[in-house]
């Protein structure tokens, strides 16, 4: 409108902006933000709050203090490590069949094909997951039916679906296609320039992957990687439904602290979901860091 | 084939059989209900369950209700942030992520403590919690899907030629706004629809009756009909994600993650 804004020194500028600043206009996104603050900062706020908290609502560190107790301590171990073998395991997997649909040569129709079963794959969670694997490896399970019949049995082996592996086995259903979503454009970001170089400077094909395409990928792999960890970290219904709630997980546990006060302390309660947000926060910091290396290079 | 086109196809078959089986098993499952034959029993028993019913119902009319008014939170913000405050369009997405960083459990868990002696003391409060809940997880969806709308079409010629038609603001929204975004509303409606059906965690907890936990109440008491509810719901996923899918092709958006 202005055509004498192009030439107006920046200081003048801030200060317009600044002065706009004090403008009405942030009403217009008072809805939003009363509804994010009622339902979703606040509830969040009072957690932190309330780990600093006695029953009588002074301040204490205890409930931190108690998150030594040891079930509190080998919840949040398992919880890791699940997360922790899920995500590398699903990444790895997950990478090998991207890999496949994009610079391996699969045809065209696969890769829309799993591309497509991927996006349903990754919302198939929950509890009709967990009952999709209860009825393949569960005791009555198609797959265990058919080791049996061939001699192997699996539960006499010391395989358990309602157990740590068993999880890891379920939890790879969504985690595998959640990384062919992420990887597929990433390595679609490959230029093919990149690889022409370096054999006409001589590498070889493992000498490319080792110093060239590697590392340009390694960020959004290993934020890929993150991603999953806390994708399966944050995980209860379907741990909850394969497990009943027989699994000492720490949302398993938060779970149990809501029905009943299974710790039979509120404030420690409160301290447990705060570990979990920590976690969370910080793995998803790290992933937008990660994001912003890789769009660097692949941008 | 070289070695490359081998190692390819190798991983791909591994993972279509992992993918693939569990599907076959649980259908197979779900059609034992009679000794020695394959019969829809578990599916008869299913429907014959006015359970089934009122939870189904229950949770597509919450999921309903989820839908339209985070279309109604969130187009008009998005709308004034991309007009007049888009210096806020960070602090939208930070926003909007957060569910993504509080996982469900976490989130139901600080709702209940927060809410405890004034909404749940009400009849209707659970349900305006969970419906409430189900709008902060179709944040990083709707939020997305929309922004993306707005980016491709110019809603600043757009607003500008309404209001030198003579329009006012609610004009502005509803009859000019809301219409140009269709493919992305619809977008976020299913992957919201998706989600909502086959949540267990928020509404377990809350106590409500809906879809999710009463998959996992019957796993206690039956052995069949829990692997039909498993083929139901699976093609509920793939029917609404299928229409994201279709909607968004060629517009190269993705979706990730749901309930898990």
């Amino acid at each position: 409108m202005t055509p004498t804004q192009q030439t107006r020194p920046i200081q003048l500028d801030r200060a317009l902006n600044f002065w706009r600043d004090r403008s009405w206009d942030w009403l217009g996104l008072l809805p939003f933000l009363v509804f994010a603050i009622a339902f979703m900062l606040l509830p969040a706020t009072s957690i932190v709050v309330r780990s600093f908290q006695d029953n009588a609502g002074h301040f204490t560190l205890q409930n931190l203090f108690d998150l030594r107790q040891p079930n509190i301590v080998s919840a949040y171990t398992v919880s890791i490590q699940l997360s922790l073998v899920t995500a590398v395991i699903g990444g790895v997997w997950g990478f090998l069949m991207a890999y496949g649909i994009t610079v391996g040569g699969l045809p065209d129709s696969v890769r829309s094909l799993l591309l497509s079963f991927s996006g349903v794959a990754s919302n198939f969670a929950g509890v009709p997951l967990a009952f999709a694997f209860i009825a393949t490896l569960g005791r009555l399970g198609m797959v265990t039916g058919w080791l049996n019949s061939i001699g192997i049995d699996l539960y006499d082996n010391g395989f358990n679906l309602y157990t740590f592996w068993g999880l890891t086995i379920t939890y790879l259903y969504f985690q595998i296609p959640l990384t062919i979503l992420i990887l597929a454009p990433a390595l679609d970001g490959l230029r093919r320039e990149w690889r022409e170089a370096a054999e006409n400077l001589g590498a070889t094909t493992s000498e490319y992957w080792r110093y060239v395409a590697l590392p340009i990928l390694m960020p959004s792999l290993l934020g890929t990687t993150i991603l999953l960890f806390g994708n399966a970290f944050g995980a209860y219904a379907t741990a909850y439904a394969l497990t009943g709630g027989q699994i000492n997980l720490v949302s398993i546990l938060i779970g149990a602290q809501i029905s009943g006060d299974a710790l039979q302390n509120p404030g420690l309660g409160n301290a447990l979901a705060l570990g979990m947000v920590v976690i969370m926060a910080g793995s998803i910091a790290l992933y937008s860091w990660l994001q912003r290396k890789t769009s660097y290079w692949l941008g | 084939m070289n070695t490359q086109r081998f190692w390819s196809w190798f991983w791909l078959i591994l993972g279509t059989i992992y993918f693939v089986v569990p599907l076959i098993a649980t259908i197979d499952f779900s059609l034992r209900a009679r000794k020695g034959t394959l019969s829809l029993d578990a599916y008869a028993n299913i429907f014959d369950d006015p359970k089934f019913f009122e939870s189904f119902t229950f949770s597509a009319v919450t999921a309903v209700a989820a839908i339209a008014l985070s279309w109604l939170l969130i187009v008009p913000t998005a709308y004034w942030v991309h007009l007049k405050l888009p210096r806020f369009r960070p602090v939208m997405e930070l926003l909007t992520l957060l569910p993504f960083v509080i996982p469900a459990v976490v989130l139901v868990f600080g709702l209940i403590r927060t809410y405890s002696m004034t909404l749940l003391n009400t009849r209707t409060g659970g349900w305006v919690l969970l419906t409430a809940a189900y709008i902060v997880l179709s944040f990083p969806y709707m939020y997305r899907a929309i922004d993306t709308g707005m980016r491709a079409i110019n809603i600043r010629t757009l607003t500008e030629a309404a209001q030198s038609l003579g329009a006012d603001w609610q004009t502005v929204i509803f009859r000019v706004i809301f219409p140009n975004l269709r493919v992305a509303l619809l977008n976020g409606a299913f992957i919201t629809f998706a989600i909502v059906m086959g949540e267990f965690t928020i509404a377990a907890l809350l106590a409500q009756p809906a879809f999710g936990p009463y998959m996992n109440l019957l796993s206690s008491s039956k052995v069949y009909e829990p692997s039909a509810l498993a083929v139901i719901s699976f093609a509920l996923t793939w029917g609404a994600i299928g229409i994201v899918q279709l909607l968004g092709q060629g517009t190269g958006q993705k979706q990730v993650g749901g309930p898990r």
